[in-house]
């Protein structure tokens, strides 16, 4: 019995495939191939980060390779979270526009601060727990440019560089979590595969000491 | 134009009700044939009712006002009902008591998670009968009422709600500390359980520990990692295990020492039950000796319930590998 992996495309997946390869995994074909999702001489699936959950918790895929991100706004899916792969680090946070303090403005006047974001349920959370009156507007993409158009005082992204919210003059103003990759499993395969996936875990360990569990 | 159904129900139509109606005529049968009577209780109750059972009724999604603007809840499990039904109705009866069920079972889903709001639950409750034979009694039970309605390849995962409570006592973590650590395992996050373990500068045990599920030899590593302690906590499910091996049982358990309940009327064992071809448990279940005591009556008791279309997804996996 192997194990199904579902690994993310984009931002995630040069540094997913690297720890593949580093576990043995030829992923030559990955690399060599953007069209085909579905490999399953290699037991991997790939499919964008926030499907990752969904493919776990419904054991299409034993385990699965993930940004803390996701799993925050997914926090309802019933997955196990095993490991900090430590890579693809960044950072969640509220940013506005450089000029003077629209957030503040806005409560004052207006009661409420109006938020665009990709991340609705972290973005509530945020400001519930700041105690601060938030409307959150759901976008999809480009989320850099709301304050800038006026549909929004502020936006709740995740940063790597901060390169994005320089070029649309916006500041980081609150930090909200650090985010790396973690590695997921489904709660059946857990039990049912457990030598599997903890064979798994051990053998990641051992490529990357450092970096596991410091979240 | 469109006529929706509330999120999370569904029509059965002739072809799948004929084959949904088959495994839980099964289930019925092997429970009775093992002297288990089945019982009906209501779909609604009263919450307070439910309250006395379980702080938030068990969990109940749905809530409505009846007539006298009493509030009711579509019940969302069915030990709370039958916990009082025993205490109620079997007043004077000494002695064991088998009963069984099936029926509609109602919880709140997140939507598009793919899971349903209401639910076709079979299950057995067996009052009287405490510790590891009663345990043993019920897993042996589901086990076999599973094959006989056809699977395979299923087993069961075998804990004890109260260890990992147990080992944090043993190391003197206790109240907001302890509760943020059991909080962690609930939620089955192992990285916020090691970060926290390893700040606070407690031992790795008590990460290891609650990862370990497999056979005998997880009893074994529990002692060998935490001494004496660790086999006082692991004495009960040892017991446990040795009962069901002699039924010849022992490899369908999976002993599993990070298996927590989030129902809080568990006491003792917890079961939760697999198969390889659906993702999610097809049910589970425990011991709760204080709940039919909360409705007057102490009795120690065990028992489990099966998400019946869960099963059927199993058995129609099973009948298209053959």
């Amino acid at each position: 019995m192997s194990l199904v992996i579902a690994v993310p495309r984009g931002a995630l997946m040069g540094e997913a495939l690297d720890l593949l390869d580093a576990l043995g995994i030829d992923t030559a074909e990955i690399r060599s191939n953007d069209r085909k999702l579905v490999f399953p001489d290699i037991g991997v699936i790939t499919m964008r980060p926030s499907d990752v959950p969904s493919y776990v918790e419904h054991g299409a895929a034993d385990v699965g390779i993930t940004g803390r991100d996701v799993l925050a706004e997914q926090s309802d899916r019933d997955v196990y979270e095993l490991l900090d792969l430590g890579f693809g680090g960044c950072r969640m946070m509220v940013a506005v526009h450089e000029d003077g303090d629209p957030l503040a403005e806005s409560l004052r006047r207006l009661g409420r601060v109006r938020i665009a974001t990709k991340y609705p349920r972290i973005a509530a959370r945020h400001f519930a727990e700041t105690g601060r009156q938030a409307e959150i507007v759901e976008v999809k993409g480009s989320v850099e440019i709301a304050p800038l158009t006026g549909l929004a005082d502020g936006i709740v992204d995740l940063v790597a560089t901060g390169r994005t919210l320089a070029e649309n003059r916006l500041v980081e103003r609150e930090s909200i979590f650090e985010s790396t990759a973690r590695l997921i499993a489904n709660p059946v395969a857990h039990r049912l595969k457990a030598r599997e996936i903890d064979d798994l875990v051990t053998r990641i360990r051992g490529v990357r000491p450092r970096q596991t569990g410091d979240s | 134009m469109s006529f929706p159904i509330p999120p999370g129900t569904r029509d059965v139509l002739p072809d799948e009700m004929r084959e949904l109606r088959a495994v839980l005529e099964s289930l019925r049968e092997s429970f009775e044939q093992a002297g288990y009577g089945e019982v009906r209780t209501p779909t609604v109750e009263y919450e307070d009712v439910l309250r006395r059972g379980d702080e938030n009724a068990a969990g109940a999604g749905w809530r409505l006002f009846d007539d006298h603007g009493r509030l009711l809840v579509l019940r969302s499990d069915m030990t709370i009902p039958i916990a009082r039904l025993v205490a109620t109705r079997f007043t004077d009866h000494e002695g064991p008591l088998r009963l069984c069920y099936g029926g509609q079972a109602y919880r709140s889903v997140t939507r598009g998670s793919g899971q349903l709001t209401e639910f076709l639950q079979a299950g057995a409750e067996l009052i009287g009968v405490p510790g590891v034979e009663g345990d043993a009694e019920i897993v042996a039970l589901v086990l076999k009422a599973l094959s006989a309605a056809g699977l395979r390849r299923h087993s069961v995962g075998v804990g004890d709600g109260a260890l990992y409570r147990r080992l944090l006592g043993a190391f003197e973590v206790t109240g907001e500390q302890a509760d943020d650590l059991v909080g962690c395992l609930m939620r089955r996050d192992m990285v916020g359980l090691e970060a926290r373990v390893r700040s606070a500068g407690l031992p790795p045990a008590l990460v290891e520990i609650p990862s370990l599920r497999g056979g005998p030899e997880v009893l074994d590593r529990a002692e060998e990692a935490m001494g004496e302690v660790g086999a006082t906590a692991v004495l009960e499910l040892r017991g446990l295990y040795e009962v069901l091996s002699r039924l010849r049982h022992a490899e369908r358990v999976i002993l599993d020492l990070g298996l927590v309940h989030e129902l809080g009327y568990y006491t003792g064992a917890v079961f939760e039950v697999y198969d390889p071809a659906v993702g999610f448990a097809l049910g589970g279940g425990g011991r709760y000796d204080q709940l039919i005591g909360r409705f007057g009556q102490p009795r120690p008791a065990c028992g489990i319930a099966l998400d019946v279309q869960r099963v059927h997804i199993a058995q129609a996996a099973e009948e298209k590998m053959a």
